[in-house]
């Protein structure tokens, strides 16, 4: 008898198979560096293999839907920033593209440009993370530290547009809060310029490296009829042949005039994944050229909010020398808009899948009921679907490739 | 918005009402999208009609929500069904007693919909008749109450040091 430890319970957790094999509980989680994130997975071993799987998430749960039904439409935007933080961006746009479709307002196309830029630049900076963790996770750390110049670009051209990095804010309800300046200009341009290089050197580092392909090829593989089943979206669904993307399927914020490739899989393995995302981000970059050009095109360079008061703040100089002006800075700050009731669902292709947002109001100054689509949470519950029967180390690479983040997951 | 595609909104509450009569009890087009509201007896006959039958093909379930109506002591779930072969999305609506919370899963048909509905009994204690794992998922187990209905305020009540009777809400 150890002191303090009651021996007993070690017996009991061993559970012995029919064929007098011994299985061991592991818990991975719900702090360990190989899950990324706060969730924990109690695993069933044969020595290094998964028996079975089951997975605790709530751990960073912090009741936005809840929070939402008492905040005013534009104090939601924060909440949406701390869901998936790897790419809070394209959560704020598409909260505020919600908002629009229910008020009725259509944004200028410059916004939609500006918009657009934006979100593909958050796309990039996700599927930047996520990738190279799955080469941390197989081994290669180095892509990681190379990689995380470009990301820390793109936070610096965030801070240029709204001022912060992480946590972004990003934008109004009918556009952005100020004008994109001169420098986020020259940090997109610089971006554009410099960044395929740096891609294509990640990509040459891990694409075609023969350890990386054995670790990852056949590993976590999941077939298309049971992604869709599972409600898998975004680069997941893609990796395993359907191709499936909301920016082709239901074009919102003026993507039906860009030309870009919807890149898919075969067989839904942790390689495809990896490739899907990879290619992805060169579409993006695509995108992102489309737009800037179009914008250069563009002889109006000011508009940067849809002509509607209601959301957008006046500039100070208006707000002490104009009524009207104040009195929109005083409704706007306090919260005191109306909405008209009704009921909209929302989506956008975020950077893990299918992002939405349902959307109730009952004509008060808060929604009454706003509930999120989150496609991680959606999508993790295949998870032991697809690592029972692998082995342990593939699995960590089969979660780092779904691309799980706990904020998403828990909402 | 999405594509507004009335003949099509028109054949999925045709083929509906042709096939359950009274328990399609009101379709209506909500901004840009076909609304129905289901007795909640055969929610899930409807929903396995809608994703088999051949010309509707409703095969991807987008998500599936709680929600409290404390006026008529109703709780609802809301499920977005979307069709990828001809591109068109619908929401089903379904209401029960807050006495008797009771519904039949939906997990049979789509297992994307086995933590959906554990979200929606962790957050507003709908039971999911059939479920196979009908526990808390984000809160934890001990809880006793359903945190997202309207009974629970976020702030408290008492609080005296803050008016907010002027602003609605």
């Amino acid at each position: 008898m150890v002191q303090g430890f009651n021996t007993d319970y070690w017996e009991k957790d061993i559970v012995r198979s029919d064929e007098q094999k011994e299985y061991n509980t592991l818990n991975v989680g719900p702090t360990h560096p190989a899950t990324h994130g706060v969730f924990q997975n109690i695993m069933l071993m044969d020595g290094e293999f998964i028996v079975s799987t089951e997975q605790t998430i709530g751990y960073i749960h912090r009741a936005f839907e809840k929070i939402a039904e008492r905040r005013p439409f534009y104090q939601i935007t924060p909440l949406t920033d701390r869901m998936n933080y790897c790419s809070s961006p394209l959560n704020n746009m598409g909260w505020h593209m919600t908002v629009e479709k229910l008020l009725g307002i259509e944004t200028p196309k410059r916004v939609d440009y500006l918009r657009i830029i934006v979100m593909e630049l958050a796309r990039i900076s996700d599927h930047l993370i996520c990738n190279s963790v799955i080469g941390v996770d197989s081994g290669a750390l180095t892509g990681f530290t190379y990689i995380f110049q470009s990301r820390e670009f793109i936070y610096e051209i965030y801070e240029e547009i709204c001022g912060s990095r992480l946590t972004t804010n990003m934008g109004r309800i009918g556009g952005f809060e100020r004008n994109f300046s001169a420098k986020a200009w020259d940090k997109i341009r610089y971006f554009l310029k410099t960044y395929p290089a740096k891609l294509k050197e990640f990509e040459n580092l891990l694409a075609r490296n023969r350890i990386f392909m054995d670790r990852t090829i056949n590993v976590g593989a999941f077939s298309a009829d049971r992604a869709l089943a599972y409600g898998f979206t975004g680069p997941n669904l893609r990796a395993c042949g359907v191709d499936y993307d909301v920016r082709v399927m239901n074009p919102y914020c003026s993507y039906e005039e860009f030309d870009f490739i919807v890149p898919v899989g075969q067989s839904g393995d942790t390689y495809d994944r990896f490739m899907v995302r990879d290619e992805e981000m060169w579409q993006s970059l695509r995108i992102i050229e489309q737009a800037v050009a179009k914008l250069d095109k563009m002889d109006d360079k000011e508009t940067y909010f849809a002509a509607d008061p209601r959301f957008v703040l006046p500039p100070k100089e208006k707000v002490y020398n104009n009524m009207e002006a104040l009195i929109w800075h005083f409704k706007i700050v306090m919260g005191e808009t109306d909405i008209p009731a009704g009921e909209v669902y929302h989506c956008i292709e975020a950077a893990n899948g299918e992002l939405g947002f349902y959307l109730v109001s009952d004509g008060g100054r808060t929604p009454s009921r706003l509930h999120f689509r989150r496609p991680c949470f959606i999508y993790y519950q295949a998870y032991p679907e697809m690592v029972i029967g692998n082995m342990l180390s593939d699995a960590v690479l089969t979660m780092s490739s779904m691309n799980v983040i706990a904020g998403e997951l828990d909402a | 918005m999405y594509p507004i595609n009335p003949e099509r909104d028109q054949l999925v509450v045709r083929k509906l009402s042709d096939r359950f009569g009274k328990a399609i009890e009101l379709h209506e087009v909500l901004t840009d999208m076909l609304c129905i509201t289901v007795h909640k007896e055969s929610v899930q006959a409807i929903l396995i009609f809608l994703r088999d039958d051949s010309e509707l093909q409703y095969n991807f379930l987008t998500t599936l929500c709680g929600m409290h109506f404390p006026d008529t002591s109703q709780l609802g779930v809301v499920y977005h069904v979307h069709s990828f072969v001809n591109n068109h999305r619908i929401r089903i609506k379904t209401f029960t007693s807050i006495d008797q919370p009771t519904l039949p899963t939906v997990t049979s048909v789509w297992p994307a919909a086995n933590w959906m509905e554990r979200e929606t009994y962790d957050f507003f204690g709908i039971q999911f008749e059939g479920h196979p794992n009908l526990k808390r998922i984000l809160n934890m187990d001990e809880m006793t109450d359903f945190p997202m209905r309207k009974e629970f305020p976020l702030e408290d009540q008492t609080r005296e040091d803050k008016d907010d009777s002027m602003f609605g809400r």
